[in-house]
C-alpha cells in the first residue's frame, strides 16, 4: 500500500518533509512497545504506534521502518521530525485510534507481520 | 581495513541513546555492508545503548569494524547484573516505570542481542558494571 493511500485512508497528515507518497509498505505492525518493533525481520513495514518520542524514531531507523503512523490525534515533536527526515523515514499523524486505523488498514489490503 | 568507533553513554540520557548505532549504521552503508547485516548489529548496538540509559550512571560503546565482522564492547559503571542468566531471559526485567513508558524495558533487551550477533558475552559486578561484547560477521 502507498504512503498516499494510507494517508486517504487513515485521513492522516504527512508531517515530515520526506515526501515520498508513492513509498510502498508491504505490510503493518501495530505497536507501542519498541522492545518489539526491534524483533521484527520484515522490511518496508507500516508501523503504527500511540508512542510519540524520539526511541519511537530511533527504533524506526534501526529496524528499518520506513513509515510511522502515529494514531489517536499525538503529534510529533520538532525533533522528532528532524530525525526522521534526516533518515528518510515518512511520519503521519492520525486521528484515529491504532485499533481503527489498524482496521481500515487491513481492510484494505495492508497484511500483518505476523 | 579496521576502523575503530567510541562514543560515550549517560545514564538516563535517553533522548542521546541510539547516537553511537546511528552513526555505526552510516558507517557500515558508506562501506556497502549488505543492509540484512546492517540491520542486525545496528538493532543489537541500539539495544545494548538502551540498556545503559535505562540501567547504568555511564557508559561507552566501542566498535571495531573490519572487512569480514565488527566487534562491539559496551561497557558501562552501573548496578550490573545480578543473574545473566535470568536477564537473558525474554520478559524478565528490572527497567523503571519511566523507561517502560517509553516502549522499552519488556525484558527483551539481551535476547534480542543474542538474536542479532555471532558472538556474545556478558561480564558484570554487582554494583560496579557490566561489559557486553558481541561480534557480528557480515552475510
Amino acid at each position: 500500500m502507498k504512503v498516499d493511500e494510507i494517508l486517504k485512508h487513515a485521513d492522516a497528515q504527512l508531517i515530515t518533509t520526506v515526501s515520498d507518497r508513492c513509498r510502498n509498505l508491504d505490510m503493518a505492525f501495530s505497536s507501542d512497545l519498541m522492545s518489539d518493533v526491534l524483533t521484527l525481520d520484515e522490511e518496508n513495514i507500516l508501523l503504527i504506534t500511540g508512542l510519540s518520542n524520539l526511541q519511537l524514531v530511533r527504533t524506526a531507523e534501526m529496524a528499518d521502518i520506513q513509515a510511522v503512523l502515529i494514531a489517536r490525534g499525538k503529534r510529533a515533536t520538532p525533533e522528532m521530525i528532524e530525525l526522521a527526515n534526516e533518515n528518510g523515514i515518512v511520519i503521519m499523524e492520525t486521528p484515529y485510534s491504532i485499533y481503527k486505523a489498524s482496521g481500515i488498514l487491513f481492510a484494505k489490503g495492508l497484511k500483518a507481520v505476523y | 581495513m579496521s576502523i575503530e568507533l567510541v562514543f560515550h553513554i549517560a545514564g538516563g540520557d535517553f533522548s542521546n541513546a541510539g547516537k553511537a548505532s546511528s552513526h555505526i549504521k552510516k558507517v557500515l552503508k558508506q562501506l556497502n555492508i549488505d543492509s540484512k547485516s546492517i540491520k542486525r548489529i545496528v538493532v543489537a548496538v541500539y539495544e545494548a545503548e538502551v540498556n545503559v540509559a535505562a540501567h547504568a550512571f555511564s557508559g561507552q560503546v566501542t566498535a571495531q569494524i573490519t572487512e569480514h565482522h565488527i566487534e562491539v564492547v559496551v561497557s558501562d559503571q552501573g548496578p550490573g547484573i545480578e543473574n545473566i542468566e535470568q536477564a537473558m531471559q525474554p520478559g524478565y526485567s528490572t527497567a523503571s516505570k519511566e523507561v517502560r513508558e517509553m516502549g522499552f524495558g519488556a525484558g527483551m533487551g539481551l535476547s534480542n542481542i543474542q538474536k542479532n550477533t555471532d558472538e556474545l558475552s556478558i561480564e558484570s559486578r554487582v554494583g560496579e558494571g557490566t561489559i557486553v561484547t558481541f561480534r557480528c560477521n557480515y552475510l
